[in-house]
Parts: C-alpha cells; structure tokens; sequence
C-alpha cells in the first residue's frame, strides 16, 4: 500500500475502531439490525472488525410485523451467515391492541419502534446498542455524538453532551444509563452505496427496480406487500415499475417509479435526484421543523 | 431568483456512471473546522459550501426558501445560515451553540466540517472540532479585522497541533472589495501568528453571501491571486501521511481469540508501518516477538500502515492485552509515570488539584491527579496567569502523576499516544481534555527506596496488622469523641495506635488549608499520606475527618493495602448534628459567617459501602467504639 488511503478506507477504519472500542468497554452490547442499507454495510463492518471471530453480541430488531417480506427473509439469512444470535422483539401491548399504520397514524411509530426499542433494551439489559444513523441524514443527527449517551429512561439531552475528543469515546456510565453508538456517523449516502457495490454486500432486492403491484395514498407510492392492506371497493392494485430509495413499514413507505435495477443505475439515479432520501419517510414530517430532535429526545433512535 | 438555484450534477454521471464512480473511489478525505465569532458568516459559508457542490436537493431547497423568508436574516434572499443551524434551541436564539458535522464533496476530495461556536464560553466546542482536523478556516468579518476572537480561535487551533490555517477574511462585499483593507488585516494577523508560533497560513479574500473566492475565482478581487478556499482545501497536504513516516505504533484494542488456535490483537494503527517478519516490541512489559500475520476479512496483508484498522498476530504466545502498545522493536515509546501537560478544562465544576481522575489515552485507562496548574493561559492575551485551580473553558499547563505506568508520546508527535481525556469518577463525565508535553525527569530517576525492614516485620514487633480506621461523618456526628475511646481501649489492650484528627491537623500539617473544595481534597489526601507512612510503621491509626466526597476517600482507600482501609460512616442526621452544635459552628454557617460548611452550603457525600455504618442515634460513643473495635480485630 504506497498511495494515500481513499476516503472509504479511512471511514472504514474508523467505525472498525468504534465498533471494537465498544465491546473492549461495554457490558452487553447489541447491534439494532433494520435490514435497510445502512444496517448492511454496519453488519459487514462489524463481521470485519472481529475477524476470524463472529462479533459478539447480537443483532436485535425491533419488528413492528409490518416490514416488506423481502425484508424478513434478508434478516434471518444475515444472521445465519454472520454467525450472529438474532433477537426479534415485537412490543406485546401494541400486538395486543393491534396497533396498525392504516388506523393508528403516529402512534404506530411511537408505539412498535420508539417504545418497543425501550422495552426490548430493558428487557435484555442491554448497556450498549449499535445504531446505522448518518449524521448527513438529518439536523438534529448532524450535532449528535458517535456515543450517544441516554438516562436510565432513554432519554437524549441535546444540551449535555460528552464532549468527544481525538477518537477517545467516554463509555463509562452509572447502571441502568446506556449508550447509543452510530459507528456510520461520518458516511454520506453515496459512500454507503459505493461501499456495498465495492464489497458486494447483500441487501433487500426492493431497492432495485422491478414491476410490483401499488396503491396510491395521499401522494405515496405504496406497495400492496401482502393482504393486510385494505383496498377501497373496487381499487385494484397496478402493477409498476417501483423501487425503494429507503426501506420501513411497507404501509409507510413510498415507492419510486424507476427502472434502476442494477447497482451502478441505482447508484446513477440517486446522484441524479432532485429530492433528498428521507423524504419518501413519513416520520420526520410528523411535527414540523424539530420532528426528529424531538422524536429522538424520548428515546426514538 | 429559482433559476439560479437548480441542481446540476455532474455530466459523467449520466453518461458514463461506472467511469464516474470509478473516480468516486479514488478520493481522499480532509476534515476541517471552520471557527468564527457569532456574525462572521461562517454558517453562511459553510450552507454555500454545501450549495455550491450540490449537496442541496430540491425539498431541501424549496424548504430553504420557504424558512429563509420566514425566519432569514437576508430578507427575500437564501439565508444559507439556516442550513446548518439544527437543534431547535439555537434556531430560536439564531446562533450555533455545539459541534456539528457536515459532509460534501468535489471531484478530487470528500470533506467533513466541523462546525463549531464562535462565542466564549464554548472553547470547549471548538476543541472537540478541532482535535480530528486537518486544517482549520478562520473567518475574519473584513469590517472588524483581527478581533479577540480572532486570536483565540487561532491559537486553540495551534494549541491543538492543526498546521494548516487558512485564514478567510469575508464580507469583502461590505468594503468594495478593497485591497488596502485585506492587506491591513494580513499585516496585523501576521505579527499575532508568528508570536504564538503559526508560521503559515494562508490568506483568502471572500464574501459567502455571493460567492467570491469560494469555489471560482472573483472577478472583484482582480489584485488577489492566490487559490480560491475549494482550490486551497483540494490541495493542501493531509496528516495522515506524515504519521506513516514515523515508527509503528498500534496500541491493542481488543484481543482476539475465536479458539484456542488463533490469537489476534486487534487495533488502529496510528503510526509507521507494519509487515509480517518485522521485529515488534510490546509496552509497558517491553516483551518482543515478530508478527506473524496481518489478519483481515478479505484475505492476509503484505503491510499494514497509519490509519487502518488490522488484527496482528505473533510468532510467539507473549502476553499481550487491551491498553498495550505494539511497537516496532528498536524505537519503542516512552514509559513513564509522571508528566507536564496541558489542560482544557471542560466541566461546569472546577478542576480538584489531588483529586483522582479516570485518565483514557489510546486504550489505556489509568487513574490520574493532577497538580495545581503551573499557570492558566488568558487565551485572549495568551499572558501566563497565576491560577490555583481550573474552571470551564480554562486552558493551564500543569504536572500530573498517575497510579500506573503509561505509554505515550510526546502530543507534538502523536495524537493518539500523547491526547487524553480526564473522566468524573462519579459523575463519569468528560470534565478535560489534555495533551502531554513530557515526563518529568523525576519519575525516570526517582525510585522508592527499599528498605530492608519491612512493614510486615515492624507491624509483627508489635503483635497486630496495620490498619487505617477512617471516620466520616457531619460536624457534630461525635467522629472525635468516638475515635478517642477507640483509641483508649486499643492502647489499653496493648494495641500501637496514632489517632489524626481534623482540627488538630489543621493547626500545623494542613494550616496553610482553607475550606474551599480544593482545599479540602488536598487536606485529605495529606492526611492519607501521613496515615500510609504510620501504616509502613505498623501502627493502627484511627481518623477523625469530616472528608465529605467519596472521591477523596476512595482516594485515601487506594494508597492502602487492600483490607488495611476500614471505612467507618459516623452517621447522625443534620437536624441532629445542627442540635447539638458542640462548637457552635452551624449557628454561625447559618448566619452566613462560615462559608463551605459541609451540610449547609457544601454537600456531604455518605459512603455507598462503607466497612462499618455507626447510627449514633441508636448506640451511645462507648458502643460505637466497641463496634469499630470488634470489626476492626474480627478483620486482624
């Protein structure tokens, strides 16, 4: 190696580091898995980082039973693969009170993910919980720490940061605080991608183009995953030519019209694009400009 | 206004996009700090940067002008500034108020930026920005030249060991573009640089708000032809090189073993390179072995180098772990125990001279106390100020000394091996960050004189086990009433005991001792030494402190033998102690006469697991007494 290290062999480097700092000084961690891109490339990170051994701890997804199939079947493979225990947590009283997307709204978020993640981190006593969050998705991620630190009752103070130096993380903590830890922080998207084609990692097919059948819902593209989705007498689903630019609850995620279905022309059409990534998401539009910050102050990841 | 405004992308990304990422690949990274005072424009800058290499989609856009004529300070104009400004709180107030990152990127290099508050009490902010740069653009408004913000700025950026400063004097927009007014300030930053030691920099005349000298040249600056900031940041030589021309160093992270077949250590390299064969030195033991492999996911490599990540393994089972560094063999670092360094302090609570800190550099983690600093540095003036301790957002240079060995560089030479951070051991926060200058020749040539008698055999002579019985307790408790019929009995039943008690060691060892928090821990930790020494003697010595923080009495518990330090919470609750008020001292902290008083303006921290819990409200002094003394011989 003579010449200079490229901008995603020093970013590799980094989250390796991270990931390992991690586990040399937490008790329990775990690794949140949501089967979208960014989870990918953290997981083969992760399997890097600890080469020849598998890495060691977990994977836990927090399931909310409505994630595309395609995504269900990539998750139990990965971990098979990964040599990793996979844990699936799914929040009991929202099972209970069958908390859907179509009739509950914001409450689905609130209910399967921000406290299903709570639950689910208690339950197992979880002190450290690895998370695919990029800095360059959205403001308030932007000012967020690599560790993040949360009270006993998950919450995130903004205003209390650990100021974090060099590449020195500050894990220690008193029992039942945890830490979050972003070891993406600093790839943009279009590293994420160039960084799953030059390692060929394996990642849900939806993010390529194929024809699928889709419903339109106040300006989405939604596709009809399974029969769950309650059509209006009469409607019948289209079959389109869709792809995903970002993966969730299939009844909250929409589409994109595209032919992209290699790499290379996802990658083309997301340099391409006029619109930013989130944007086919929901979530951060919930309550205006502080959404997230505010989501991510009662313990949303 | 729209039109100006569309995105283009890049023409090879259309036509040819496996050519395009090819290039993608090939870029490096630079990551930079921007710092700047409130109104300097250096979130407009950087929200132009952004702009300028199309890092801003539609919504973005569209969202932007909406908020820019909403809440803007540029009228019907884009107010870039609202790109970067996140957290709901400071959007309120208008201003920056923490470090936040940003990414973009132009054909030959990727770019993370720092962006950090330009206002005084967030030194701290701009520290943390800095410590991972590269490089460092200072904004300067044209109007007001050289400001007190100016110097601070830059000399934090040098204190920190970033080479490359650019200085960027913006808003020529609002002087004519006047060539008098660049040279002026050029001229008075020069004679303030090269008195801190900034002996280059690079000047650059700009104006966010349109765009001059930004990503193309101005045609309103036809007398500047230096390089515009985007052509300077494409171009400017990356640290990471230089670390690769110095001798390997790999400090171990995490020790690998998947089976009884394959230990690796795994960590970052952070300087020199490595091959499998080269002869390696493992620190602090200075044990050698050569490496054997270079292991990864995709296969062995022939060299590894500063800045990746990798999994070695030896040619020999040496022991090895977490906090070690791996060396090439003949250049390994320095060990030593004692140092100068200097010391940013970060906490709303004030340093504590004595006091025991986590101290984390690299992988090590070791307790550390720091000296009174030697002097504070009015970062403003950058005169040296007498300072006795060091609050938030103070720089000083002091001496520490910590518990254990550790291996390190000199800061000037490595930034992994010579930077730390100070940890709260209760509160577990970050409370400093501090680089070390050197050891102290001290710790190289001062060695404990061993002494043929030991403390066994002096302790032995007088038939008992040395033991240090530690009171704790509010004034007023009964801790010296209790410690003298413990000391009676003891003596009476043929015991060699030594009784230090807090008033009377404040009337000679300690009368130089006020009662201010720093104070007191140096008050205890004295006191800790003198009872380590009548320990060495073989004596029981029996103490009578109030020593309200658990820090200092860990401290204390720590110098000891393990099982020789018997903590003992003389407990009476303050309502009581305020009845009784035997020396009439809570009378006078209530009237406001006495300051620190513990209970009423300072805080007693009870023991979370002391060796013996006294309730005096249910046993007499005499039955006290006879309780530490049955713990104190059911332990000997």
């Amino acid at each position: 190696m003579t010449e200079a290290m490229t901008h995603l062999e020093r970013l590799e480097a980094e989250s390796i580091h991270i990931l390992r700092e991690v586990v040399a000084e937490c008790e329990r961690p775990v690794m949140l898995y949501s089967v979208g891109k960014d989870s990918a490339v953290m997981l083969h990170l992760a399997r890097k980082a600890f080469y020849p051994s598998p890495p060691p701890f977990p994977l836990l997804h927090v399931d909310t039973t409505w994630k595309f199939k395609a995504m269900y079947e990539l998750r139990d493979r990965m971990a098979r693969e990964s040599g990793m225990d996979l844990l699936v947590y799914q929040n009991p009283e929202a099972k209970e009170k069958g908390i859907n997307p179509f009739d509950h709204g914001p409450l689905h978020t609130d209910m399967w993910k921000t406290e299903g993640l709570k639950q689910a981190l208690d339950k197992y006593g979880f002190d450290a919980a690895f998370g695919g969050a990029r800095r360059d998705e959205e403001k308030s991620r932007a000012k967020e720490r690599i560790f993040s630190f949360r009270t006993a009752t998950h919450s995130w103070d903004p205003k209390n940061q650990r100021p974090e130096l060099w590449n020195l993380y500050n894990a220690r903590k008193h029992k039942g605080e945890s830490i979050r830890i972003f070891p993406i922080s600093n790839w943009t998207e279009l590293d994420i991608w160039q960084y799953i084609q030059l390692n060929d990692i394996p990642i849900v097919p939806l993010y390529f183009s194929a024809k699928r059948p889709t419903v339109e819902r106040d300006g989405l593209l939604l596709m009809v995953d399974d029969d769950r989705f309650p059509l209006a007498p009469g409607e019948v689903p289209v079959e389109r030519s869709i792809r995903f630019r970002t993966l969730g609850c299939y009844p909250l995620t929409g589409a994109v019209e595209s032919e992209a279905a290699t790499l290379s022309e996802v990658i083309q059409e997301m340099l391409l694009t006029t619109t930013s990534e989130r944007q086919g998401r929901a979530i951060d539009k919930d309550a205006g400009d502080a959404s997230m910050e505010k989501k991510k102050k009662e313990g949303y990841f | 206004m729209a039109d100006g405004y569309e995105y283009e992308a890049d023409a090879l990304i259309s036509e040819d996009i496996d050519a395009y990422l090819k290039t993608q690949r090939e870029k490096e990274l630079l990551r930079f700090i921007t710092c700047g005072s409130v109104d300097d424009g250096k979130s407009t800058l950087i929200g132009r940067l952004l702009y300028d290499s199309k890092m801003i989609f539609e919504d973005q856009l569209a969202a932007l002008e909406a908020d820019s004529k909403r809440v803007g300070t540029q009228g019907q104009n884009i107010d870039f500034a609202l790109l970067v400004d996140g957290l709901a709180a400071e959007r309120e107030q208008g201003i920056t108020i923490d470090v936040a990152y940003r990414f973009f990127s132009t054909p030959k290099r990727k770019f993370i930026v720092a962006d950090t508050p330009g206002h005084e009490q967030y030194t701290r902010n701009m520290v943390t920005g800095a410590s991972t740069a590269d490089l460092a653009v200072i904004l300067i408004d044209a109007r007001k030249g050289v400001l007190t913000q100016t110097r601070r700025h830059s000399y934090l950026a040098h204190l920190i060991g970033i080479r490359n400063i650019v200085l960027a004097i913006n808003k020529m927009d609002l002087v004519d573009y006047d060539q008098q007014v660049f040279d002026r300030i050029l001229l008075s930053y020069r004679a303030f640089a090269n008195e801190i030691g900034i002996t280059q920099f690079t000047a650059i005349p700009m104006s966010g708000i349109n765009g001059d000298n930004i990503t193309t040249k101005s045609e309103r600056t036809p007398w500047y032809d230096g390089p515009t900031l985007i052509e300077h940041l494409e171009t400017v030589p990356i640290d990471v090189a230089t670390d690769r021309s110095r001798p390997f160093r790999m400090p171990v992270q995490w020790v690998n073993r998947p089976n009884l077949d394959f230990r690796g250590f795994s960590g970052l390299v952070s300087g020199g390179e490595i091959k499998p064969g080269d002869a390696i030195r493992v620190l602090p033991s200075g044990k050698t072995s050569t490496v054997a492999r270079i292991v990864t996911l995709g296969g062995d490599l022939d060299q590894a180098v500063a800045g990746q990540s990798i999994t070695l393994t030896f040619a020999d089972e040496i022991d090895c772990s977490r906090g070690d560094v791996i060396s090439i063999s003949d250049a390994p670092p320095q060990v030593a125990d004692q140092f100068e360094s200097t010391i940013v302090w970060l906490a709303e609570a004030d340093m504590l001279p004595g006091r025991p800190y986590w101290l984390k550099l690299g992988t090590q983690t070791v307790t550390a106390s720091v000296q009174p600093p030697k002097y504070q540095v009015d970062v403003n003036s950058m005169e040296h100020l007498a300072a006795k301790t060091l609050s938030l957002n103070a720089i000083g240079v002091a001496n520490l000394s910590t518990d254990r060995p550790l291996v390190f560089e000199p800061y000037a030479d490595s930034r992994t091996l010579g930077g730390f951070i100070l940890i709260d051991k209760m509160s577990n926060a970050t409370v400093a960050a501090g680089m070390l200058h050197f050891s102290l020749r001290r710790s190289q040539n001062v060695h404990w004189q061993a002494t043929d008698t030991t403390r066994e055999k002096r302790a032995e002579l007088k038939h008992q086990k040395a033991a240090v019985l530690w009171l704790t307790g509010l004034s007023g408790a009964g801790k010296s009433t209790i410690a003298n019929i413990v000391e009676k009995k003891l003596t009476a039943m043929g015991h060699h005991t030594f009784l230090l008690d807090g008033d009377n060691v404040r009337h000679g060892l300690n009368k130089d001792l006020g009662f201010t928090e720093a104070d007191r821990v140096e008050n205890i930790r004295r006191v800790g030494e003198v009872a380590r020494l009548m320990t060495d003697a073989g004596l029981i010595v029996i103490t009578a402190f109030i020593s309200p923080f658990q820090a200092e009495r860990d401290m204390v518990r720590a110098m000891m033998e393990p099982g020789e330090f018997l903590e003992v919470h003389v407990h009476t609750s303050l309502a009581e102690a305020e009845r009784r008020d035997v020396k009439g001292l809570y009378k006078k902290a209530r009237a406001g006469e006495l300051k620190n008083f513990t209970g009423i303006d300072s805080p007693y921290e009870a023991p979370e697991n002391p060796e013996l819990l006294i309730d005096t409200s249910k046993n007499s002094a005499e039955q006290a007494a006879d309780l530490i003394i049955e713990r104190l011989l059911g332990k000997a």
